[in-house]
C-alpha cells in the first residue's frame, strides 16, 4: 500500500547551516488493510512522515510509493492524493463550507463525481462517522470531536484507500477523542481501511496492529504494540510513555511480583493479578 | 455581544423559498430593492408593506429572527428619522417650541424612510436566511460567469468568498478568546482616550493575524489534501437549476412590480 525506501528530508536550513534530516534514511511498508500506530515525542519526524504519504511533501532523498505509483511523479499527482487520504490536528482547519453536507461534498466535488453519486457518498460517509443526522447543521457549532467526525466524513468520500491522521485527537476533549477513536476503529474493522494514525497517546497506539516509534527522524522500533511496550525502560529514555497499566505491572515486577510484562489492558491486568493471588 | 451577528446565518428549513435557484433570488433582491424606492403614495407603500411580509411568511423562518437581524441598524433607523423629522422644511407642529421645529413633512418623511429602511434589511436577510452561504456563492458565481472569458476568476472569487464566510465565527471565537486572555494579563481595552484604545488593540490583533496565517496555510494543506485542484472541472452536491417554484416566483414578482408601477403613475 505504502512503502518508504531509505526516505530522508531535508528542511530548507540556510547554506552555512549543516542539512538537519527531519526524516533520516526510513524504511518502513504499511500493507493493505493494516493499522499502523505511529509513536514519537514532538518534533521526532512523524508528521513530517505523514505528509509523505499523500505527496505533501516530497522525499529529498529516496523513494515513496504509494499502492506502487512513485510520490515525485508528476503524472500520479492527483491520483495518490486520492487513494491515501489525510486528517489533521485542527478539525477548525479543515472544513471549508458552512453546511457540514456541505463540506463533506468538497472533495468529491474536486474530484467532478456527477451529483447523484456525491449524494451518494456524502450520505454514506456522514452514515458511517455517525454524523447523519447533523448533515445539515453548521460546523461551528459543533463539538470539537463532532468537527473532527465530519472531516473524517469529508475525507471518506473521496473514497481512498488509506487515511493518514495526523494527530487526529491532540486538540480534543477526552469524549471527542473516544468518538473519533471508535470511528477509526469502525473504518479498519468494517471499511478493511488501511490506517495510519500518527499520535503521542499511548492509549491509542495499544489499539493499532503494528507500532511504529520514532526518535530523531529515525524509527526506532517496527513491531506488534505487545512487544513495543514491554520495552518500558526504552521507551521511557525516548521520552515516551507506556500505557498505564503497562507501566503499573513493569512496577509490580520491579518490587519482586512476577507479572508477564506485556500486560495493555485493564482487564488483562486485572485476570493476571487474580491468577497470581489465587 | 460577539455571538449576535446574524451575517450570513443560513435557517436550514424547507420553504418554497428555499428551494429556488440563487440566481433567482439574488435577482429579485435587485429588482425588490428597486420597487421599494419606486414606491412614492401610500397605495405603493402599503403594497410593498404587503408582498415583503409575504416573503417573510413564505419563507418560513421565524419572524423573531427578521426583527433580531434589524437591531444592529436601529442606530442607524432612528438617526435619520430624527433629522428628518428636524430638517425638513414645512408646516410646523406646534407641540413644542424648539429652535428648529418639527414639521408635518419632515414626520412623513421620516416615516417613509424608515419604512424604506427596515423593508431592505428584511428583504435582504430573507436571501441570506434561505441560502446557504455555498449555493449563493455558487449563484453569485453562476451570475458572474459571463464575466469570466473577460478573464474574471469568477470560480476563485466565489470560493475565497464562502471560505471567509466560512472562518467569520471561528474567528470571532478566536478574538474573544485572546481579548480574555489579554485581559486576564492586565491590558485595558476599555479605558483611556481613544489613541490609547486604538494602541491597546495592537496587543490582540497582532496574535489575531499570526493565528488567521496559520490557520489559512493548514487550510490550503487540508484542501489540496483533497484534491482541490481549481475551478473548471469541479461538480457540485446541489447542482443549482431553475426549477417550477422560479418560474411562478418571477411571475407573482412581475406582476407586483407591474402593480407598483401603475399605481405610480396612476396616482
Amino acid at each position: 500500500m505504502i512503502k518508504a525506501e531509505h526516505l530522508r528530508y531535508a528542511y530548507n536550513a540556510a547554506e552555512t547551516e549543516e542539512l538537519k534530516f527531519a526524516l533520516d534514511d526510513v524504511d518502513l511498508t504499511v500493507s493493505e488493510g493494516e493499522f499502523v500506530a505511529v509513536l514519537g515525542h514532538n518534533g521526532c519526524g512523524k508528521s513530517t512522515l505523514a505528509k509523505h504519504f499523500n505527496g505533501l511533501l516530497l522525499p529529498s532523498g529516496g523513494k515513496v510509493y504509494v499502492s506502487g505509483m512513485d510520490t515525485k511523479d508528476d503524472a500520479y499527482y492527483w491520483d495518490i492524493r486520492k487513494t491515501v487520504g489525510m486528517v489533521f490536528q485542527n478539525p477548525d482547519n479543515q472544513l471549508v463550507a458552512t453546511v457540514v453536507e456541505e463540506d463533506v461534498a468538497f472533495a468529491p466535488e474536486n474530484l467532478g463525481v456527477p451529483s447523484d453519486e456525491i449524494r451518494k457518498r456524502v450520505d454514506e460517509a456522514l452514515k458511517t462517522v455517525d454524523m447523519y443526522e447533523m448533515r445539515r447543521h453548521a460546523p461551528h457549532l459543533l463539538s470539537g470531536g463532532q468537527k473532527q467526525r465530519v472531516a473524517i466524513a469529508g475525507v471518506i468520500a473521496m473514497e481512498p484507500k488509506c487515511i493518514v491522521f495526523d494527530e487526529p485527537t491532540a486538540m480534543l476533549d477526552p469524549k471527542g477523542r473516544r468518538e473519533v477513536i471508535d470511528t477509526i476503529l469502525k473504518l479498519k474493522n468494517e471499511k478493511h481501511m488501511t490506517v495510519v494514525l500518527i499520535t503521542h497517546y499511548m492509549e491509542e497506539a495499544v489499539k493499532a496492529d503494528r507500532v511504529v516509534v520514532m526518535d530523531k527522524g529515525k524509527i526506532v522500533i517496527d513491531d506488534v504494540p505487545k512487544k513495543v511496550f514491554s520495552q518500558v525502560r526504552l521507551l521511557k529514555s525516548l521520552g515516551l510513555d507506556v500505557p498505564q497499566v503497562t507501566e503499573l505491572c513493569y512496577l509490580l515486577n520491579k518490587a519482586g511480583l512476577s507479572l508477564p510484562n506485556d500486560i495493555l489492558t485493564v482487564q488483562e491486568c486485572a485476570d493476571e493479578l487474580e491468577k497470581l493471588f489465587k | 455581544m460577539l455571538k449576535d451577528i446574524t451575517l450570513g446565518q443560513f435557517f436550514p428549513i424547507d420553504s418554497p423559498l428555499h428551494r429556488m435557484d440563487p440566481r433567482t433570488k439574488i435577482l429579485l433582491l435587485i429588482l425588490h430593492i428597486v420597487a421599494i424606492f419606486l414606491a412614492n403614495n401610500t397605495a405603493g407603500y402599503v403594497l410593498v408593506t404587503l408582498f415583503t411580509l409575504m416573503i417573510m411568511l413564505l419563507s418560513r423562518v421565524p419572524l423573531k429572527m427578521y426583527f433580531r437581524g434589524l437591531k444592529p441598524i436601529l442606530f442607524v433607523i432612528i438617526f435619520t428619522a430624527v433629522l428628518n423629522i428636524f430638517l425638513t422644511p414645512g408646516t410646523k407642529i406646534e407641540l413644542f417650541n424648539y429652535e428648529t421645529p418639527m414639521t408635518w413633512e419632515g414626520l412623513v418623511l421620516a416615516g417613509k424612510m424608515a419604512l424604506r429602511l427596515v423593508l431592505l434589511i428584511i428583504t435582504s436577510s430573507a436571501l441570506t436566511y434561505t441560502t446557504s452561504p455555498i449555493i449563493l456563492t455558487d449563484g453569485i458565481e453562476k451570475l458572474l460567469s459571463p464575466f469570466a472569458k473577460l478573464g474574471l476568476p469568477t470560480y476563485e472569487l466565489a470560493m475565497m468568498m464562502s471560505i471567509a464566510i466560512r472562518f467569520i465565527p471561528t474567528l470571532i471565537e478566536e478574538t474573544d478568546k485572546i481579548m480574555k486572555a489579554q485581559k486576564a494579563r492586565g491590558a485595558d481595552f476599555e479605558s483611556g482616550s481613544v489613541i490609547r484604545r486604538v494602541k491597546a488593540l495592537a496587543p490582540m490583533l497582532i496574535p489575531l493575524f499570526i493565528s488567521a496565517f496559520r490557520r489559512a496555510d493548514e487550510l490550503a494543506v487540508a484542501m489540496e489534501s483533497r484534491c482541490y485542484q481549481g475551478g473548471s472541472k469541479r461538480t457540485r452536491l446541489n447542482e443549482i437549476h431553475f426549477a417550477s417554484v422560479d418560474y411562478v416566483a418571477a411571475a407573482i414578482f412581475l406582476l407586483f412590480f407591474a402593480a407598483l408601477i401603475t399605481l405610480r403613475i396612476l396616482l
